[in-house]
């Protein structure tokens, strides 16, 4: 012990948390006719990452575009066995247009991994997630996360058709029970929902609430988590220069503490994505 | 052996790369060790508390990025109590980036802000000047001067001044800012810029007008980096568009000291380190001891040769 000590001494305490690396793609796969699922091979550093954090991708550059600034995008699935990372991504714009050619045996630039996760109080019992279209991508790491801590997930995947449901499977291999709603279905509205909840709850009280991706929900749960008592969390999107706090491009309005009325600007990448609903102002 | 250190008047920089200012926080000691680094340049400080502007705050060009942040502020005692204490743990000299609305304002921060820990103050002249029907004091000699004696009054800190390249005369700014008192020249900030979303016709950034930034502007801003040095006696840092240790070069052969990196550490957060790598490569491969003697050392075509060739 002693002969380890002096060894450390003189080393930084810490090593370096974030790492700018090649990745190499093992698959980059449609799983259905907007998303695509990009799988890479990753090392220690990347596999460290936690649910709630995010990676910023360098596209390759495509003809006329060079993408000159990185992509964020959240960690869909930590696989620590294989040791591999997933990406969920819309292909929309030039970037992820571009990320959507990388082939087996490519490697993609990645830094991360980065921003700060959800975090889940010890004793939690039932947790609450609703995703709106790729809101799910960010959410599936909670279910593994909160799953491992003991406690029980009921997952609601919202979407306009069932064609475009997507990480069901992830989910439930994690062993959440997942509710899926569409707009197909005329289920996936805010009533709907509202009334789906408060039935779930009656029967097994949430007590962690968290979402991503569509404003309507934000405004429902934090209506709900407040009047069930529940601690609810939200991951948040803004445009990014360089995901690393020093830009201050990424700022939202925040309340500066819960349910204030004053509000102040916050970084999404360095003080999120993850955010307090109870701070967090509707858009 | 290469050395790499430059001299910026009275400091000593164990190598030519820093930040440029608002480029650099915390986030990246999470990416490699700060001690690396000639100079740490932090964000521009006001002692007035500010938000900044609403996002958006930034739109993708090509090759370039146009950015429009403001400069959200904590003030002066969150500065003295918070940052610099925070990059004492390296060992790169701290430079403290401060704008005001006023010259006496410019003055009075830049005592605040003379702590332990300081090692130099830059000047930010790219904002209004309330007083001057907000035109940026570093489109004006005069108030450039002014900023600069405001503050080497109030501080025996070195100050350099980072001008404003919205300007059509360089040089006179440069001198205005040596006979101010300044111990070095940043050159240069962000050129003024537009860009709009023809789809939904709205500006790219909220705020209508940033700067923009990165390798596109490097040719511009390298222009301006000659002309200043070519102008005062005191060292000139050069700030725009490097993202390699080519770049640093290109500066340094034009006229400049050191040089700072901004956007590219955002593309690649380990720029600086690989460009510090990159320039010791270069003096090696040219046979250069000191990083010191490629200052200036440009050479121009020969007058003579240039008449005769295009007399023919
Ligand atoms: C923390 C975080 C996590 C994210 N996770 C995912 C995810 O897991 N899956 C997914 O599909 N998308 C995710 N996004 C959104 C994703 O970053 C954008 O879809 C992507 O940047 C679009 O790039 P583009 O070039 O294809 O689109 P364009 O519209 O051409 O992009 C133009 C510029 O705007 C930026 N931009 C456009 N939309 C967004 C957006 N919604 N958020 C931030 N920047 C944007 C781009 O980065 C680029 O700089 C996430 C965003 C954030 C902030
Ligand atoms: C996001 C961002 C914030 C900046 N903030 C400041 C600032 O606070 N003070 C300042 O003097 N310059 C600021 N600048 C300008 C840079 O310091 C630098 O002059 C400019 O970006 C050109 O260098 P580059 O092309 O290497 O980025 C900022 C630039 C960017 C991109
Ligand atoms: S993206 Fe630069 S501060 Fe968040």
């Amino acid at each position: 012990m002693q002969m380890m000590k002096d060894r450390m001494e003189g080393v930084p305490a810490c090593t370096f948390p974030v790492v700018e690396a090649p990745y190499p793609v093992i698959s980059n796969d449609w799983v259905n006719g907007e998303y695509k699922l990009l799988v890479v091979e990753a090392e220690a550093a990347g596999l460290a990452a936690r649910a709630g954090q995010f990676f910023h991708l360098a596209c390759p550059p495509e003809g006329e575009n060079d993408n000159f600034l990185r992509r964020p995008m959240s960690i869909h699935r930590i696989d620590r066995e294989r040791g591999q990372l997933h990406f969920l991504y819309k292909v929309q714009g030039n970037g992820t247009r571009a990320l959507a050619t990388l082939q087996p045996g490519d490697t993609l630039d990645a830094l991360g991994p980065v921003g700060q996760g959800f975090s889940l109080p010890a004793a939690t019992q039932h947790v609450l997630m609703v995703g709106r279209g790729v809101g799910l991508a960010t959410l599936a790491p909670l279910a593994q996360m909160a799953i491992a801590q003991g406690a029980k997930v009921t997952a609601v995947l919202s979407a306009r058709s069932q064609a475009l449901v997507m990480g069901r499977q992830v989910l439930e291999e994690a062993g959440a029970s997942v509710h899926v709603v569409t707009d197909d279905n005329s289920d996936s509205d805010v009533v709907s929902l509202e009334g789906f909840i408060r039935r779930l709850h009656a029967a097994s009280p949430v007590d962690f609430m968290a979402t991503c991706g569509s404003n309507r929900l934000l405004m429902l749960l934090q209506k709900l988590s407040e009047e069930f008592g529940a601690a609810g969390q939200v991951a948040l999107e803004q445009r990014m220069g360089c995901a690393l706090g020093m830009c201050i491009a990424c700022v939202r309005a925040f309340r500066k503490e819960p349910g204030a009325e004053a509000l102040t600007y916050r970084r999404v990448c360095w003080e999120g994505p993850v955010f307090d609903m109870r701070e967090t102002v509707a858009w | 052996m290469v050395d790499l250190s430059v001299r910026i008047g009275d400091l000593t920089l164990a190598n030519p790369v820093m930040s440029a200012s608002g480029t650099l926080s915390e986030g990246l000691g999470d990416v490699f060790d700060l001690s690396l680094l000639g100079a740490i340049v932090t964000k521009t400080i006001t002692d007035d508390l500010r938000e900044g502007n609403p996002p958006p705050r930034v739109a993708e060009l090509r090759n370039a990025t146009l950015f429009s942040i403001g400069i959200p502020s904590k003030g002066a005692a969150y500065f003295r109590e918070n940052t610099v204490p925070f990059y004492q743990r390296y060992n790169a000299p701290i430079v403290a980036s401060v704008s005001a609305n006023t010259i006496e304002e410019f003055g009075a921060l830049a005592a605040k802000i003379s702590v332990p820990g300081v090692a130099a103050i830059e000047a930010n002249v790219s904002c209004p000047n309330l007083k001057a029907d907000g035109m940026a004091f570093g489109m004006d000699a005069q108030a450039t001067r002014e900023v600069v004696q405001s503050m080497t009054a109030a501080t025996r800190l070195p100050i350099w001044v980072k001008l404003s390249p919205n300007v059509g005369n360089i040089a006179a700014i440069a001198r205005a800012a040596e006979e101010g008192g300044a111990s070095a020249l940043v050159v240069a900030n962000a050129l003024l810029a537009m860009a709009i979303d023809i789809e939904t016709r709205r500006p790219k950034v909220a705020n209508l007008m940033g700067g923009i930034t990165g390798p596109a502007v490097k040719p511009v801003l390298l222009r301006m980096a000659y002309q200043a040095a070519q102008a005062v006696q005191i060292p000139v840092i050069g700030c725009g568009g490097i993202s390699s240790a080519e770049d640093a070069i290109e500066y340094m052969l034009a006229g400049a000291s050191a040089v700072q990196v901004g956007t590219a550490s955002f593309v690649s957060p380990n720029i600086m380190p690989r460009i510090i790598k990159g320039i010791e490569a270069y003096c090696e491969r040219h046979g250069v001891s000191r990083i010191a003697d490629l200052t200036g050392t440009m050479r121009k075509f020969d007058a003579e040769a240039l008449a005769m060739r295009g007399s023919l």
